[in-house]
């Protein structure tokens, strides 16, 4: 079964009040090595059985671009990972 | 003129934004489920607030797939008016019907007071029973509604004249503490390049008559009225 872990973030540039305030939490907290904090989100999408790496790409980018991510403020990259590995190992 | 509501799963604003058609201005006006997808006896259709598929993933994300939606989008293409407000706005700019996005406001927090706004361009659909510059006092209620678009958008946005609202203070001046959500620009409605197609954060259906201590919202559904009458004069 192959697992889609997608990686949705905010554009470069575009203000993140979220991350601002944790940023400022972790300060207080005593953090004061970290430079900043931007927050995301992750999804994962499990695929039937029978779909392949290739197929699962095009379904995934699929899915990001039609409602996962909106291109207007987001960015999206994702890994493909087959979660039984042991069993078909060279897909 | 022929209104239709349209109501999604979370709609909350759906009876007020009927209320004001049905009752203040007495128009024919009906709900549209969600899963209608006929909208050909409309002259106006208006996208109400709320917190549609509880604004899942992102707000209006859902809901933009809904299946009322690809006929509102074909509704919008043929000219005929549509009214996005709160959720509606932020439905009508995932469906690619405005430019730009509705994002978290700056303060993190939802913001639900009476806020100022000055018409930027009283000549529009929407807005012609306002003055110019006018300033009107009306609600906003949301945690999502940081107006952003990039740089050239916003741009074309203002060349083109299609920015109808910005927050602003009782004399009418643009300051950051009169912006409730930090928008861009201070942008608080816009409209599409063929001028038939609004969204607003603000919320006119809830002060649309004197007993609501402001009456103001009614210039945004009375401009709609002004506008198809003198469409269907000669």
């Amino acid at each position: 079964m192959i697992e889609a872990k997608i990686y949705i973030t905010l554009k470069s540039g575009i203000l993140d009040p979220q991350g601002k305030t944790v940023h400022h939490a972790l300060e207080n907290l005593g953090f004061t090595k970290v430079r900043s904090v931007r927050m995301g989100k992750l999804i994962q999408l499990q695929f039937e059985d029978g779909v392949g790496k290739r197929e699962a790409e095009r379904l995934t980018t699929e899915a990001c671009k039609k409602l996962l991510a909106n291109p207007v403020i987001e960015d999206y990259r994702f890994e493909l990972q087959d979660m039984n590995a042991n069993e078909n190992v060279g897909l | 003129m022929k209104c239709g509501v349209i109501v999604f799963p979370g709609s909350n604003c759906d009876h007020d934004c009927y209320h004001v058609l049905k009752e203040v201005f007495q128009q024919p006006t009906e709900f549209i489920w969600h899963k209608d997808n006929d909208l050909k006896n409309y002259d106006l259709i208006v996208l109400p607030g709320g917190f549609s598929y509880g604004d899942y993933l992102r707000t209006g994300a859902i809901a933009r797939f809904s299946p009322v939606m690809n006929a509102v989008i074909d509704f919008a293409n043929e000219g005929g008016m549509v009214l996005g407000i709160c959720n509606g706005f932020q439905i009508l700019c995932e469906t690619g019907l405005l430019p730009g996005a509705l994002m978290r406001n700056e303060s993190r927090r939802f913001v639900c007071r009476f806020v100022y706004l000055r018409v930027e361009n009283n000549e529009s659909a929407f807005t012609n029973a306002c003055a110019e510059k006018e300033i009107l006092r009306v609600p906003v209620a949301h945690a999502e509604g940081l107006y952003y678009a990039d740089p050239m958008t916003l741009q074309k946005l203002s060349y083109h004249r299609q920015i109808l609202f910005r927050y602003c203070d009782e004399t009418g001046e643009l300051t950051p503490a009169a912006n409730p959500n930090g928008s861009l620009e201070s942008i608080a409605g816009i409209m599409n390049r063929a001028g038939n197609v609004m969204g607003m954060m603000p919320h006119p259906d809830r002060c649309a008559e004197e007993i609501l201590t402001s009456a103001d919202g009614a210039r945004i559904f009375e401009s709609v009225l002004l506008w198809e009458n003198k469409l269907v004069a000669p």
